[in-house]
């Protein structure tokens, strides 16, 4: 039994159709990232999970439970949003308590997952303090333990940590895979961070137009995206693409003058393509002082860019921009003849027209 | 420029004030020495108190809130009855309409512009539309019986008792758009994330509206609950276009009155804007504590 099963769901907002035909299975306890550029339906389909919006087709189990047509807060589900929507005017007992006491919850009920949410998230203190008089981290975590009390089986994320300044974002995001450790609920997260999503997820679903173009784990979406836009949205700095052909029998790669053995490559039959792109991330090329035929493309340091530990280089071969990563006492001076050593089986091949992985 | 409006704004309200403790007679008298030779203390407001037309409570002994606007007339209470109910009125119904709209209606356009509509109009134009409307030979009561409801009558404009309700009739149609369209606005303001909350928490629309939303939008409220009681306060040209004060004065309210006694009895006159003065200020203070609250907190 899945945790979370969508099927099919389609969803239009008018004439403009923003979910296409999608399916998603979330396992019992998995940390789901969705990942994808702004306007790619993300929070749209949280907010279908959440029923927070009806679907134009398709159904949504939860556990089992066909919960296509149920409330939001029956679907045994509990969210968490980037503008934290605390209810002001409360404390933050307030908050954690008030949909308990909708719901008719005993007393005692109510007083000891109050509690057991402060506990965990060490908001105690704050418990009698309205939210205007917290900080952004600490708003986030009260809306964190309004979701918590609710003992649900599936937490909901909507780009939580957006609002935070980049210290407090990383904190939060150590505290929440803590979170994820100990409660071992479900958690569906949506962010456009990828540092967050290679961080926190389980498997990373990366959306675009509405399609989820590929759910896998982190370092398999990192290390062997299933089409070029997965490769270019994912990693950063960004893949070098080079365009080129294959050639005998897909046993080289061929752009310019330069040619590339693909033994070791691990894909599918490379065959010989006339238009193909060779995927290259710069933390996999390393600046070499001599050529190796097969594995070596010779290029023109022309800039680089310090980035603290490492350095940025951005060199010119066969009239192409390439960026490789070198540790930052490595630097080599603008101007340099290098050669740049690839490793093919970290390297991602990709067919031109159809865009997908080869 | 700001100064001297303000110079002008704060030197004309002192004038009222001060002089209204004399028995001066007319205008102009600037002098403290004027001032000085005329006081009489407070013999205008008691004399005010004392004027039926302003004020009379023949049952003051026995006041029960029920029916206290049967038990006082005169312009003062008229005013206060006006103020009460239209408020009331007013504000809930605008709240309503407001939430309706705020379900995402469709044409809301036009609904917003028919029901904002009447405030375009001038109190005149309304006072003069609706006198007709109420007219018992000319109006809906005339209209009703040619239908052929014999036994319909609405004459309030005619009853001395009920002519006061006429008027918060016709001033419930022109202000409950506007509130309406303030109210809105506060509404939309509402982060949208609130609602998904309050959704997957369970909480029910109308206590989201009411635990929630209300206490949100304090500020529009505040200041709606300021615009629409000082207009009630000052309120003017309504009854003059309607009842012109009548039947007899029954209508009378305290800017006519005001305005009316401003020759023949200027030192009393002064003293009933002092009166009026104070009311306003009185509305006005939940707005400057909110205004100066704000300020001392940051
Ligand atoms: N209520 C709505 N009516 C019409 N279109 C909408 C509505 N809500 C969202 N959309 C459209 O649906 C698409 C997906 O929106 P969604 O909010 O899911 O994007 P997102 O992936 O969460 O983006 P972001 O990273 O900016 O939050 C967008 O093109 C948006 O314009
Ligand atoms: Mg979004």
């Amino acid at each position: 039994m899945h945790s979370v099963s969508v099927q099919n769901l389609s969803l239009k907002f008018g004439a403009a159709e923003v979910l296409k035909n999608l399916n998603l299975d979330v396992e019992e306890g998995e940390f789901i990232v969705l990942l994808g550029p702004s306007g790619c339906g993300k929070s749209t389909l949280l907010n279908c999970l959440a029923g927070l919006l009806e679907l134009s087709e398709g159904q949504i189990h939860i556990k089992g439970k066909n919960v296509t047509w149920a409330e939001p807060s029956e679907r045994g589900i509990g969210m968490v949003f980037q503008s934290y929507a605390l209810y002001p005017q409360m404390t933050v007992r307030g908050n954690l308590s008030f949909g308990l006491k909708i719901a008719k919850l005993p007393k005692e009920e109510i007083e000891k997952r109050v509690q057991r949410a402060s506990e965990i998230l060490q908001i105690g203190p704050l418990l009698d303090r309205k939210p205007g008089a917290l900080s952004g981290g600490q708003r986030q975590r009260v809306a964190i333990g309004r979701a918590l009390v609710r003992d649900v089986d599936v937490f909901l994320f909507d780009e939580p940590l957006s609002n935070l300044d980049a210290k407090l974002r990383s904190e939060l995001r150590v505290e929440l895979k803590r979170l994820h450790n100990r409660l071992k609920n479900t958690m569906i997260y949506v962010t456009h961070d990828q540092i967050e999503a290679l961080t926190l997820a389980d498997r990373i679903a990366i959306m675009r137009g509405g399609i989820i173009q590929q759910l896998d784990a982190p370092q398999t979406i990192y290390n062997r995206p299933s089409n070029l836009f997965v490769a270019g949205f994912i990693g950063s700095p960004a893949m070098n693409f080079i365009k080129g052909t294959t050639v005998g029998g897909g046993k080289a790669f061929k752009f310019g003058d330069v040619t590339l053995n693909l033994v070791g490559y691990e894909g599918g039959a490379i065959m010989d393509r006339p238009k193909a792109i060779i995927g290259l991330r710069p933390e996999h090329l390393a600046i070499v002082d001599e050529a190796v035929p097969g594995l070596t493309i010779p290029a023109v340091v022309e800039i680089d860019e310090p980035m603290g530990a490492d350095s940025l280089v951005w060199l010119e071969a066969e009239g192409k921009q390439i960026s490789v990563r070198v540790p930052v006492e490595h630097r080599p001076v603008a101007g340099t003849k290098v050669h740049l050593k690839v490793d093919i089986a970290k390297s991602s091949l990709f067919d031109e027209t159809s865009e997908l992985r080869i | 420029m700001m100064l001297i409006v303000l110079g002008v704004f704060v030197c004309g309200t002192i004038w009222t004030v001060l002089f209204s403790f004399t028995n001066i007679k007319i205008l102009p008298i600037f002098t403290p020495k004027e001032w000085i030779d005329g006081f009489v203390g407070l013999a205008n407001y008691r004399r005010l108190f004392n004027t039926d037309r302003w004020m009379s409570c023949p049952a003051i002994t026995h006041i029960g809130m029920a029916d206290w606007r049967f038990t006082c007339t005169g312009a003062l209470p008229n005013m206060v009855t006006y103020a009460v109910l239209s408020i009331a009125i007013a504000v809930s119904l605008g709240f309503l309409l407001a939430v309706l709209m705020d379900q995402k209606i469709r044409a809301e356009g036009v609904f917003r512009t028919i029901y904002l509509y009447p405030f375009a109009l001038s109190f005149v134009v309304t006072g003069h539309v609706w006198a007709w409307i109420m007219s018992p030979e000319y109006g809906l009561q005339a209209s009703m019986r040619q239908l052929g409801w014999d036994s319909f009558s609405f004459g309030w404009i005619a009853d001395r008792k009920m002519v006061m309700y006429a008027i918060v009739i016709a001033g419930i149609w022109q202000g409950t758009g506007f509130v309406m369209a303030l109210m809105l606005a506060g509404l939309r303001g509402i982060d949208e994330d609130i609602w998904k909350a309050s959704k997957v928490d369970g909480i029910p629309a109308w206590r989201t509206y009411i635990q929630i939303v209300i206490p949100m939008m304090k500020p529009v409220l505040v200041t709606i609950f300021v615009i629409v009681t000082s207009g009630a306060v000052r309120i003017y040209d309504l009854v003059v276009a309607i009842t012109d004060g009548g039947p007899g004065i029954s209508s009378d309210v305290p800017s006519r009155y005001i305005y009316q006694n401003f020759s023949a009895n200027l030192g009393q006159s002064l003293s009933a804007s002092t009166v009026m003065l104070v009311a306003m200020a009185i509305v006005l203070i939940p707005w400057i504590r909110m205004e100066f609250g704000k300020k001392s907190q940051a």
